[in-house]
């Protein structure tokens, strides 16, 4: 059987599943994928590799007592055998007094995240992608470290009370750090896109060899509080610690930034600069996401944080119906509303001020607070009356993104970004933020 | 760095977890379809890993068990050098046909690879050491123990910590064994069974009036030791100031948990700290981690020669600086030895991932440093001629590369406790527990956190502080270390899912040392008001 199931084969292959079950309910995800990548360094190729993998989960309930199972190998045999397990298991298991059952059929909103580009790569084309970037290293004599990694794959959920869903995606992640031979300059340059025909290896390239260049014979200037110019690869890492952090449940029980005293959460509260609305919405053409969650919730259109308010909280099904609300699922893609400024623009309104490239090894210091700790990296750029004057030797920063984001002046032009701490993509606007807390210099490059 | 938990494998019932593998005659007949298979596409080098990982993870809270996780993934990685290039592939279809077939496609990836590639791979020799096997002396198959006895240890830890004051507790067991067969075309087939086992929690307190919580994770270490670790043998345990319990082999889970519950209500109202330059006195369960990320990382080769550039990074720790053979690392009490020996850490094994028997160097002798870790495709890079042995794949389906052995300090001569240490200190911090750590792409400026901190005023210790971290250079703060305490407080931090590579892999690894002291270190206060 192939790895990766149309849509219709994989309804017919969980039929066929379900049609074993004896349980009070049943529940089958359903996974298949084909990953490749090409790994290089010291301009030379290092490592590489290919990966296939598919993966069936059973989940078997009768009344609150729940067993899961799994299993690769897709014959009947072992399709009615992974049942009967997942049965034992729940019969054995002690009643979960969380769990509330599965839901019936949904209506899901429709979204393209399925690139043929992208499903028919090869180790050539990977190889060629690689040598377009390695020759531009090369030839300017500097050096190139880099990482290409496509992946193409589906999945599919059906359920006892005759819930289907089935969601294909491609995905190709390119990311590459150039120094500089003496080891003074160092520039980056990260990619994510669904379709690898937008993925131009040789312009990315181009631009992480600027910045080494440019980055190179950096001064040290006393850290401080600055205004900041945050590229969104650097924006990204620190605003995705809020969005981890809007669970419901910790909110509700008192251990998170998202609860208050007097032992409420802030949801309804404006916690940041009216100018910030962050939403998710899986049908984005250029972030598409699945429709569904794991437990077959849709994901709809929804708002996180609008004009600056605490619009929603993600709840788990159980906490939703404990709290009697609405049970919000994580949302599968996360989309930042920003300004018209290009990035030159807002240099140019910079009186004095940093240009953050990257931040790298972010850490949260305290959860009351949401306050990280990381370094900048792979350039850094000292801005002043409205021109970048020189590079700068790294800062640590002691900084939490609400706090930064009370003290927002611009937002620009929104983008989509690979996080270089969680890998996930975003779309997020490039920001100019005042009052930025550096707390120590760096030797690195 | 430390990656989120990874679950590699796909679910199976707790009693498959102890059906034995297959047979060893059984692999080294589908090793050598790998080898030949390889070889006749023109491969001048082939390792075959035939590798069943188990994995058994229990999350609990409060009275709950919330998860178990019971994961097997078995399968075949086949790597290969064709024109000086290495390939790699790996398959779950563990047949003649299909271990000849991803033989294949490693050859062809390797090919494609090729055009690219203008410096060939060199390995260094390795001469094969026949069939052999190795085994983690362990007393308690941790998998062996029935679950429902392991559910009743994590409810008793979660009741004691509720009814000593905590507001939540989380707690977990994980569970490795991997049963890892490597073969290549040197002439080794080599047979290991290694298995690892990490107990720990977490306690909260929250001020619902206030609105402010706190947090205390459990002082355990990640062993490479069976369930005996948590036997709780009061001959393993070591006192320390203010009924505080250094766990050496043995963990006492219960007692820790009580502990916690009552140390995390204090946290809620210590004094926050005043900023400014201290004497650290570092516990073995938090200066594991310092040693970890400042002088485990930057003494990878393959971050020294570039090859993690685009992600975990490069090192402060260069060739020139090493080739001087009196680069000052440290103050002249820092010894710092890797090895892949020392029992019951993470790091022990018989052989590498390529083949290499286990063995122990020094990185840094008297605070000089004099070598790095390295891999048989670098070693020849600094002039030695047989790889460290500390090469390693956390999955069959991922490629070996360089990954951290044990890396540890060495305990001080003379006799000294903690009771001894903190009483010469004047103005101090002692400090327990990882906490929130963070250091740059070449290990030069870190900060760290921790789980307990203690003020310490003329020799004794007068309260707990909050609001600790400490910020520092990786060469000054190794030079400003200034007293050890000795081998009966020497005792291992470990890091279970240390993250590195792309794709990320994780690997774990243990850090011994004694309790140290390091003098006029920069220390911040990361309370904020929103």
């Amino acid at each position: 059987m192939a790895i990766i199931l149309t849509e219709s084969e994989a309804k017919a292959l969980l039929q066929k599943v379900l049609s074993y079950s004896k349980a009070d309910e049943c529940e089958v995800n359903l996974l298949g994928e084909e990953r490749g990548n090409l790994r290089y360094a010291r301009n030379e190729v290092s490592t590489s590799g290919s990966l296939i993998n598919k993966n069936l989960v059973v989940q078997s309930a009768f009344g609150k007592k729940v067993g899961v199972a799994t299993i690769d190998e897709f014959d009947d045999a072992s399709l009615e055998k992974v049942v009967r397990r997942s049965e034992e298991l729940a019969q054995l298991a002690p009643e979960n007094p969380e769990y509330v059952g599965v839901l019936g059929p949904q209506q899901y909103m429709k979204s393209n995240g399925f690139f043929d580009s992208t499903a028919t790569v090869t180790p050539d084309k990977r190889a060629e992608a690689v040598d377009k970037s390695l020759q531009l290293s090369r030839a300017a004599k500097l050096t190139a470290a880099g990482f290409l990694e496509d992946q193409y794959g589906y999945n599919a959920m059906m359920n006892s009370k005759g819930l289907f869903a089935y969601y294909p995606s491609t995905n190709v992640n390119f990311t590459l750090t150039v120094r500089t031979p003496d080891s003074k300059g160092s520039g980056y340059v990260a990619r994510g896109y669904s379709d690898v025909s937008k993925l131009d290896t040789a312009a990315a390239t181009q631009i992480a060899m600027q910045k080494a260049q440019g980055s190179a014979e950096a001064r040290a200037i006393e850290p401080g509080k600055y205004t900041v110019i945050l590229e969104p690869t650097a924006a990204v890492v620190l605003l995705e610690n809020i969005f981890y952090n809007m669970d419901a449940r910790s909110a509700d029980e008192g251990r998170s930034y998202f609860s208050k005293s007097g032992g409420k959460s802030r949801l309804g509260d404006k916690i940041v600069d009216e100018r910030v609305t962050i939403y998710s919405d899986p049908a984005n053409a250029d972030l598409p996401a699945s429709p569904w969650s794991g437990d077959g919730r849709p994901q709809e259109k929804t708002m996180w944080i609008e004009k600056g308010v605490v619009k929603n909280l993600s709840y788990s099904r159980y906490w939703a119906q404990k709290q009697g609300k609405k049970a919000v699922p994580n949302p599968n893609n996360i989309i930042m509303t920003g300004g018209t400024a290009s990035l030159e623009d807002m240099i140019k309104s910079t009186q004095r001020g940093i240009l953050v490239t990257k931040l790298w090894y972010i850490r949260e210091v305290d959860p009351q607070t949401i306050l990280l700790t990381g370094l900048t990296r792979d350039g850094t750029f000292y801005i002043e009356n409205g021109k970048i004057k020189f590079p700068v030797k790294n800062f640590r920063f002691n900084e939490s993104p609400v706090i930064m984001l009370n003290n927002l002046e611009t937002l620009g032009k929104p983008e989509r970004v690979l996080s270089t701490e969680s890998n996930q993509s975003y779309l997020i606007p490039p920001m100019k933020i005042r009052e930025f807390t550096f707390t120590s210099l760096s030797d690195a490059v | 760095m430390t990656a989120s938990i990874p679950v590699l494998g796909n679910m199976v019932a707790p009693e498959l977890l102890l059906e034995p593998g297959v047979d060893t005659a059984v692999k080294k007949r589908l090793a050598d379809v790998a080898l030949n298979a390889a070889k006749s596409q023109g491969a001048t080098y082939t390792d075959v890993r035939i590798g069943r990982y188990l994995q058994q993870f229990m999350f609990t809270r409060e009275q709950k068990v919330q998860n178990i996780v019971n994961a097997e993934s078995y399968g075949v990685g086949i790597r290969v050098i064709v024109d000086g290039t290495w390939g790699f592939a790996a398959t779950s279809d563990v047949t003649p046909d299909a271990i000849a077939k991803c033989a294949q496609t490693a050859v062809a990836i390797a090919k494609a690879n090729a055009r690219v590639q203008t410096e060939p791979v060199v390995l260094a020799p390795q001469k094969g050491v026949g069939e052999v096997s190795w085994k983690t002396p362990i007393q308690k198959n941790a998998f062996e123990i029935p679950v429902q006895q392991k559910v009743d240890l994590l409810m008793k830890v979660n009741s004691e910590a509720m009814k000593n004051g905590g507001a939540f507790v989380t707690s977990n067991l994980f569970f490795v064994n991997e049963q890892k067969y490597f073969a290549s075309t040197d002439g080794s087939y080599i047979d290991q069974d290694i298995h690892r086992i990490w107990p720990t929690f977490t306690v909260s307190a929250v001020d619902r009036v206030t609105g402010k919580f706190k947090t205390r994770d459990a002082i355990s270490s990640p062993m490479g030791m069976g369930y005996e670790y948590l036997d709780g043998l009061t001959t393993e345990k070591i006192p320390a100031p203010n009924g505080l319990v250094g766990y050496r082999n043995s963990y006492d889970m219960v007692e820790d948990a009580t502990l916690a519950a009552k140390q995390v209500k204090e946290k809620l109202t210590a004094k926050t700290v005043q900023p400014g330059k201290y004497d650290l006195v570092l516990d073995p369960n938090h200066l594991g981690l310092t040693i970890h990320e400042s002088v485990g990382h930057p003494t990878e080769l393959d971050r020294v020669l570039g090859y993690e550039a685009n992600y975990a990074g490069t090192s402060f720790a260069t060739l020139d600086k090493w080739k001087t053979k009196s680069f000052k690392y440290g103050s002249p009490l820092v010894n710092i030895v890797a090895d892949k020996k020392q029992p019951h850490t993470l790091g022990a094994v018989g052989y590498d991932d390529e083949g290499v028997p286990s063995k122990e160097w020094n990185l840094i002798k008297d605070g000089v440093l004099v070598n790095y870790q390295a891999i048989r495709d670098q070693v020849a890079i600094i002039g030695e001629k047989e790889s460290h042995g500390c090469c390693y794949a956390d999955n069959w389906n991922s490629v070996q590369f360089q990954r951290m052995p044990n890396v540890s300090l060495k305990a001080g001569s003379e006799k000294r406790s903690v009771f001894d240490m903190i009483k010469g200190v004047e103005k101090g911090i002692y400090i327990i527990g990882r906490g929130s750590y963070s250091i740059d792409q070449q290990r030069y400026n870190f900060q760290f956190g921790g789980q307990l901190f203690y003020e310490i005023k003329n020799g004794e210790i007068t309260g707990m502080l909050d609001d600790v971290a400490y910020q520092s250079n990786t060469q000054e703060f190794w030079n400003s270390c200034a007293q050890l305490c000795d081998k009966d407080d020497y005792r291992m931090f470990g890091s279970f899912f240390d993250g590195k590579g792309q794709p990320s892999q994780v690997s774990a690894v243990s850090h011994g040392s004694p309790t140290t002291r390091f003098n006029g270190v920069n220390v911040i206060n990361t309370g904020r008001k929103i």
